[in-house]
């Protein structure tokens, strides 16, 4: 049963039998090995650049005003502005879901980051958000080493694409699979066997065909009631989402992909669309994992932020430093995590952007080892290279 | 194989094209019938069909209706017609090489319905900026497609003022630099070239004033592509380390200049091979693309022969084939008639490559890393076996005969002729290893 675990790979009865300590894992194995299927992360990635200043507006730094007429939507309190964070921030008017999360504490801001990369092509900069290095390509994506990581459930996989095919941040090593609601009429179980039979000694089609019906069995008790969500509708993936995350055999990493925000052209329109998928999707995740979501931490990002200044058609170029966002009941939120670099024309990036304070890395790094109990070797594994970047602190509540 | 270097009929009809259909008599000389469809002109090109001036006139009206609370479609008829007639060329075509070219370059030029009002010039865009280059210069294809209404409006230059032109001044508006940046960074030097920011900048402001006919100007008698002097940034703004003349003028050559640099035919040439080759592609076959592509002043007709006479073309096909390729692939194999198919682009889009929707401006990806997963074979093997229903009279094991001829395995050929109905034969055949290579 045990599967030959390599270096800090250990199965999940191996680790319930109290195998995890004669694992390199250090401390944090014994957590992990005491509880090893409680905690779900879900990594959204935001593709296309968010506006992270119009998605967390920073209306208490005077010299936004200075910059952008048009995009501005208005005060806290006034119709249409933003919902106030505290004084200095504001979410955008389409966040109100996210802004009861962080009413309750469960959502956490972070302002000002980026990557470590300085690209502004948006195709490099995904690879290099999903790889998980800011200057050289790795073949494999961060979360699919994470899942190297963790035990490996007793079926399935640990990790699972929300999408029709597996997207680079979780291909690697670690087996992960991909789903998307089926809408044809399906043949015989036994056509399938067959086609499987056939394809089995190919090296491309054979493993993608065991993996698609093993998804697909896997998926037949979670829908219930047999209707599948809306095919393209984020928030109704994300609940079914949630529901397999929730299953006590489930997976416990997914990715998802949400696209809309290149808006390079009347922003104001064009980004209350995906903000609202975003807002509704979190909701639709927290509901599909009803209990779980008390021990699940989402992180939203993107490739990189958009330009302070607005360009001459109502909307914004690519940009450096912008938002991401940390949501769970697992997550200590309730405030927006900022080093503010201001956005005085001296304080920007280039004359152009805003400055990164924080870099992903070191986010990403805090809640894999807080929330996840990765050690410092494994952090290492999953982002090579990045020990001089500190894994950020307080981003998980001690009690969670 | 003392014929490892001859080009196989079949290989040549799968690499080059869609695959054979039943009843296709394969051409005895390959690398010829391949030639023939490069020699001979496209009749589609320029073909008739709806203008990019009549689709912005339809945008125009849809949007007036909008106004007075009609209900628009004459965008969307439109555009549902060129679907159709796109969904049976692709099948029906004579020339599939040629074809396979078109949808290549037009992937390399993605424009897409993320931005609706792509849909009404779309067809005018393959018909006039794609089609009519396919065997011809590449910087003449740039030329059409940056002077498109479809690329002007989808990637936003058709609202890119010069923020010191006359235009740009009086109304506050200035740059939007995504078109020149896709442009560099997509359709011809790509990052390998070295380019700044400032060159991205510099680039926007050289297309500025490159933009569409207004609605006015149209009704009368206006081509759709205008360059209004008034949005222009005046000067000449360095673009890699060349100076272009003010004006129109500058933009063309700016364009020109690009489209022949060493950057953008080593970038062409990798993507050639990569499409045609194989997804890691032998260096060799890279750098015959790249000196043919140096020799001709970037002559595609001469890369696409070039890619004929590359001993590489002969290999055993490894590609996997995309979904779209996948659906006309399968809808000839099966030589359903028009009224018993699914219809092409709606299949595509099931399967999950909408042919006209692509996410972003880098286009569909090309190899089996990105559509080897899960649920979209899985979704291949469902769609094929409702295919497969409406060809339930076919022989199956004639059908895979004739379509896969000697790259037919044994084990493929034993399962389709063991199976319980000619339906599961036929889908059995469809999902085999052999059929998802091209």
């Amino acid at each position: 049963m045990i599967t030959a675990p390599p270096s800090f790979r250990l199965t999940r009865r191996a680790a319930l039998l109290g195998l995890g300590g004669a694992v390199a894992l250090g401390p944090a194995s014994l957590a992990l090995a005491a509880a090893p299927t409680d905690r779900r992360l879900v990594v959204i990635l935001l593709r296309g650049a968010l506006d992270g200043l119009s998605a967390v507006v920073p209306y208490g730094d005077h010299a936004l005003a200075t910059w952008r007429t048009a995009l501005l939507t208005g005060r806290p309190g006034q119709p249409g502005g933003p919902l106030d964070l505290g004084g200095f921030y504001g979410l955008h008017p389409a966040l109100g879901g996210m802004h009861t999360l962080y009413a309750a504490g469960e959502l956490l801001p972070v302002h000002a980051i980026a990557g470590a990369w300085r690209v502004r092509s948006h195709f490099e900069a995904q690879d290099f958000l999903e790889m998980g290095d800011g200057d050289q390509r790795i073949d494999s994506g961060w979360l699919n080493r994470v899942a190297g990581a963790l035990p490996r459930p007793v079926h399935g996989d640990n990790a699972i694409a929300i999408g029709a095919t597996v997207p680079l941040i979780l291909r690697g090593q670690a087996h992960a699979g991909s789903w998307l609601p089926e809408n044809f009429r399906p043949p015989a179980t036994s056509l399938y066997e067959q086609i499987a039979a056939l394809n089995r000694h190919d090296p491309v089609t054979g493993p993608a065909l065991a993996d698609g019906l093993r998804e697909r069995g896997f998926i037949a008790s979670m829908q219930g009631d047999g209707r599948g969500p809306g095919r393209f509708a984020f928030a109704a993936l994300a609940r079914v989402a949630g529901r397999m995350l929730a299953a006590a055999d489930g997976p416990r990493l997914a990715a998802m992909e949400l696209g809309g925000w290149d808006t390079h052209v009347a922003q104001v329109a064009r980004l209350r669309y995906p903000l609202t998928q975003l807002d509704q999707g979190l909701i639709a995740l927290k509901q599909g994992l009803g209990a779980a979501w008390a021990h699940t931490a989402v992180l939203a990002v993107t490739e990189f932020g958009r330009t302070v200044r607005e360009n001459g058609t109502g909307g914004t170029d690519h940009g450096t430093a912008t938002v991401a966002f940390l949501a769970g009941g697992a997550v200590a939120g309730g405030k927006v995590r900022a080093d503010w670099p201001g956005l005085a024309q001296h304080r920007l990036f280039e004359n152009r952007d805003l400055a990164p304070t924080a870099e992903l890395r070191a986010l990403c790094k805090g809640v894999l080892a807080q929330h996840l109990g990765l050690d410092q070797a494994a952090l290492l594994r999953v982002f090579p290279g990045s020990g001089g970047v500190t894994a950020m602190a307080g981003l998980i509540r001690p009690d969670a | 194989m003392a014929t490892a270097m001859t080009l196989e009929p079949i290989t040549a009809s799968i690499r080059f094209g869609y695959g054979p259909r039943p009843g296709d008599s394969m051409p005895p000389d390959a690398a010829a019938w391949l030639r023939g469809q490069l020699d001979r002109p496209d009749p589609l090109a320029n073909g008739p069909g709806p203008t990019a001036v009549q689709g912005l006139e339809a945008l125009h009206a849809d949007r007036l209706d909008r106004k007075r609370k009609l209900k628009p479609d004459r965008v969307r008829r439109l555009f549902l017609a060129e679907n159709r007639a796109i969904g049976e060329h692709l099948v029906d075509t004579p020339m599939p090489f040629r074809e396979r070219l078109v949808w290549f370059w037009f992937n390399h030029f993605t424009v897409s319905l993320k931005r609706p009002f792509v849909a009404a010039v779309l067809g005018d865009y393959v018909r006039t900026a794609i089609r009519p280059h396919v065997n011809g210069r590449f910087e003449d294809m740039l030329l059409a497609v940056m002077r498109h209404p479809a690329m002007l409006l989808y990637l936003d230059n058709a609202q890119s003022f010069g923020p010191d032109s006359i235009a740009g001044r009086r109304r506050h508006r200035g740059l939007n630099e995504n078109l020149a940046r896709e442009c560099l960074e997509l359709h011809t030097l790509t990052p390998a070239a070295g380019y700044t920011q400032a060159d991205v900048t510099n680039f926007a402001k050289i297309l500025t004033g490159w933009s569409i006919a207004s609605p006015a100007l149209l009704a009368r008698g206006a081509p759709a592509f205008r360059f209004y002097p008034a949005a222009h940034e005046p000067g000449t703004p360095l673009l890699m380390g060349q100076r272009f003349p003010p004006g129109e003028a500058g933009g063309v050559a700016a364009l020109r200049f690009i489209a022949n640099h060493p950057s953008t035919y080593r970038a062409l040439a990798t993507r050639l091979a990569i499409h045609f080759i194989a997804d890691v592609p032998p260096p060799a076959s890279v750098a015959r693309l790249e000196h043919v592509l140096a020799t001709t002043r970037g002559h595609l007709g001469s890369a696409a022969q070039a890619l004929i006479d590359d001993p590489a073309a002969a290999i055993p096909l490894t590609k996997l084939r995309t979904p779209a390729d996948y659906v006309v692939a399968a809808t000839r194999a099966l030589a359903l008639p028009p009224r018993r198919r699914f219809p092409v682009l709606p299949a595509m889009a099931a399967l999950g490559e909408p042919l006209f929707a692509a996410p972003l401006p880098n286009g569909w990806p090309d190899t089996a890393a990105d559509w080897a997963a899960g649920e979209a074979m899985m979704r291949r093997v469902d769609w094929s076996y409702d295919l497969a229903a409406r060809a339930e009279r076919h022989d199956p094991v004639a059908v895979a005969d004739a379509v896969l001829g000697p790259l037919l395995s044994p084990a493929t050929r034993m399962a389709v002729q063991r199976a319980g109905s000619r339906r599961d034969g036929l889908a059995l055949l469809l999902a085999s290893p052999e059929f998802m290579r091209r």
